[in-house]
């Protein structure tokens, strides 16, 4: 098997990733294609260590892991507040900072 | 020289004295006049104590200085507000404060009614000041100051019931002709700073033989330009006429014996450039000739008396400018038609407010007729200051004009004989102006209405009338004795020695010649004015007579001339200003204001919007790269 479809499957997550932060209110759903976009971005990295044979992108995708888990905790932290104070988990709602 | 340490007093004690009364208001309503009256006298009696000294002293320790102050400071250039007192500068002290305090004893009378009296003497004051400042400058700058105040305190006296608007305008027309005039001065000691490094008239004169011609000529034309403001003489006439908005006192005062003269002053004093550029003493002449003639001329056709005076004046001071820009032989018999005028015009002046006292303030001549009877007094001494005008021998007018008629012939050339007519003509003039005025107000039939009850002045009013009639009977005969001021003077003014003229006409024949045109003057208009004036202004007039009632179109002139292009000027400025720098200003405003508008509108709140920009960003930076890239 071709080793460069790993990097259009990376593509296609990447991109359905980045259209549903574009296209979805729910701030749960956001935050899963946040994630899920970071998975694309590990995906290349570990194909990429598979195609010049050394370990520089396992390494990376391990760093990328660490700061998901970090925004995890600050990011599901802060949709819960937020639902809490306003009954509403819609990212459209939080633009308070506009006004 | 010598120093004196009371010359400061001659104007300290009026400037204190009218600052007083201006402060102290409506206390000081009861002895206002008095204590201004009285400082008016004294200052005159340090001016004749002064006299006196002077008289005594001989040769260059005539001259009196003081300092007051250092003014200004600034590396090797010194000016200090100090005094001197010449030869030249003491006729002045004495014809200011002399005739002024005069006029204020006639003002006790005649501003009796005005509630505002005190506030009357308080400029008056501040005039004396001011004008004894003027003369008693050591420098350009000094007298500056002086010209200065008496531009003020015309303007405050002429604007004095300033209620009717008519005669604020005359306030305000005075002062704009004047700074018109003071922009030269300034300019003249602008120039003279800058060629001499000195303002005063010892440095410029120090200066003025190593000088180059075109910076004498300008410094020359600048002060013409401001003696023509100061004097009204062409083409800054205009302004006296109006001025005699003001009390009759201020006319006589300011009008007619000191403030208007002080052109004549400022260019005898600037002698040592005069001599120095033949260029600016023609123009001075040629002003001086005009003038003459353009007064003399409003005067035949003006019914009010006070304007038919005022334009008299322009023409008498026409005379001095005319003989002051004749050189060494003219600055004394300048000064000294400046000094017997200063007598008769002030004397007639004050005649004429007599006269508008008896006749409830009415100043159309055609409303007079046969006043003489009623007023024998002011008749008296007004008829005396009417000889001395139209130059009568021996009364003063005569020495002193018949002078600069001679000395006009004398000029040499085509120029004398062209000045010689043109003085000749004024004076026949003159006589046809001054026979008309005095016939239509106090010989004839009576015209005024029943109501109106002609009455003689009260002593306080009549008094100074009768002093200066003695001295318009008395001054030229005195000033001519012996050459008298003429030879006073000459250490001031002819410090190059008088180079002899050679004489056009025989003395004699010129007074005959002068004499005759006075004649016929007065033939003419006894002839035409002594029956049968109608009490309105004949309408169905010949065009030149329309013309001259009109000032001889100078206030059309200004108007079309200056005025209209003036405000047409003022009007495009600030239309560029409205419309091209504020449009270039806005535009720039809502360039940046519309840009905002656009990018405010992607700061919408929205988080997936944020992200949409993200990603865009993003795919546009990997797509440049690979272009660039590939």
């Amino acid at each position: 098997m071709d080793i460069s479809n790993y990097l259009y499957l990376s593509a296609i997550l990447f991109t359905i990733g980045a259209v549903g932060v574009v296209v979805r209110r729910n701030a749960i759903v956001v935050f899963m294609c946040v994630e899920l976009m970071l998975n694309a971005a590990n995906l290349a990295f570990v194909t990429f260590a598979r195609i010049n044979g050394n370990l520089d992108g396992q390494v990376a995708s391990f760093f990328t892991m660490v700061v998901a888990a970090c925004e995890v905790v600050v990011g599901l932290a802060i949709i819960v507040t937020m639902y809490r104070s306003r009954r509403s988990a819609s990212v459209d709602d939080a633009s308070l900072l506009k006004r | 020289m010598t120093t004196s340490s009371h010359l400061v007093y001659l104007i300290a004690l009026p400037l204190f004295s009218s600052a007083l009364l201006l402060l102290l208001g409506r206390i000081a309503d009861k002895w206002g006049h008095l204590l201004a009256t009285l400082v008016s006298a004294s200052a005159f009696a340090i001016g004749v104590f002064e006299f006196i000294a002077m008289h005594n002293r001989t040769g260059a320790a005539r001259a009196v200085t003081q300092k007051i102050f250092s003014w200004i400071s600034v590396g090797s250039f010194q000016v200090n507000a100090s005094l001197l007192l010449d030869q030249l500068s003491i006729c002045f002290v004495l014809l200011i404060t002399g005739v002024g305090t005069l006029i204020h004893i006639y003002s006790i009378a005649y501003m009796s009614h005005d509630r505002d009296r005190r506030r009357f003497f308080a400029y008056l004051n501040l005039f004396i000041a001011a004008m004894l400042l003027l003369v008693l400058g050591d420098s350009y700058l000094n007298l500056y100051v002086g010209w200065e105040g008496v531009g003020l305190a015309s303007y405050l006296l002429i604007g004095f019931w300033n209620q009717k608007p008519a005669y604020a305008t005359a306030a305000k027309k005075a002062f704009v002709a004047n700074r018109v005039g003071d922009v030269g001065l300034s300019l003249a000691i602008m120039i003279s700073f800058a060629q001499f490094g000195s303002v005063s008239f010892e440095g410029v004169k120090a200066g003025a033989p190593h000088a180059s011609k075109a910076a004498l000529t300008a410094i020359g034309l600048m002060l013409l330009l401001a003696a023509a403001g100061k004097s009204a003489q062409f083409p800054l006439q205009s302004w006296l006429g109006d001025a005699m908005a003001g009390p009759t006192p201020v006319s006589a005062l300011i009008h007619a014996a000191t403030m208007v003269t002080a052109g004549v002053y400022l260019i005898t004093r600037s002698n040592f450039i005069f001599d120095a550029a033949p260029i600016a003493r023609l123009m001075v002449v040629i002003v001086g000739g005009i003038t003459l003639l353009f007064g003399a001329l409003i005067g035949t056709a003006k019914d009010d008396i006070k304007k038919a005076l005022a334009a008299s004046t322009m023409s008498q001071i026409g005379y001095m400018i005319l003989a002051a820009g004749l050189g060494p032989v003219g600055y004394a018999i300048a000064i000294m038609h400046l000094l017997t005028h200063g007598f008769f015009k002030a004397g007639m002046f004050l005649g004429a407010g007599s006269v508008m006292h008896g006749m409830d303030d009415e100043v159309n001549m055609r409303r007079f007729g046969g006043i003489g009877k009623f007023m024998p007094i002011t008749f008296a001494t007004f008829g005396l200051g009417y000889l001395a005008i139209i130059g009568v021998p021996p009364f003063a007018g005569f020495y002193s004009k018949d002078k600069i008629i001679e000395i006009a012939f004398n000029a040499g050339g085509s120029k004398g004989w062209i000045l010689g007519i043109a003085t000749l003509l004024g004076a026949a003039i003159t006589a046809f102006y001054m026979t008309r005025l005095v016939v239509m107000t106090f010989i004839g039939s009576k015209r005024w209405d029943e109501k109106a009850h002609p009455h003689e002045s009260p002593i306080l009013m009549w008094l100074p009338m009768a002093i200066l009639a003695i001295g318009s009977v008395a001054s030229g005969f005195l000033f001519n004795s012996g050459n008298s001021l003429v030879n006073w003077l000459a250490p001031v003014l002819n410090a190059n020695g008088v180079e002899g003229g050679k004489e056009l006409l025989k003395p004699a024949v010129v007074s005959g010649l002068a004499l005759v045109a006075v004649i016929i003057g007065v033939g003419i208009a006894f002839a035409k004015y002594r029956s049968n004036v109608p009490a309105e202004a004949p309408e169905n007039v010949t065009v030149f007579t329309k013309i001259a009632r009109r000032d001889l179109m100078q206030d059309a002139f200004n108007e079309a001339v200056l005025m209209r292009p003036g405000q047409a000027l003022t009007e495009g400025l600030v239309k560029t200003d409205h419309y091209f720098i504020d449009g270039i200003v806005r535009l720039v405003g809502s360039i940046f204001l519309g840009s905002s508008k656009g990018l405010r509108r992607i700061q919408n709140g929205y988080v997936r919007s944020y992200a949409l920009i993200m990603v865009i960003g993003a795919l546009a930076l990997i797509t440049t790269i690979w272009v660039v890239t590939l």
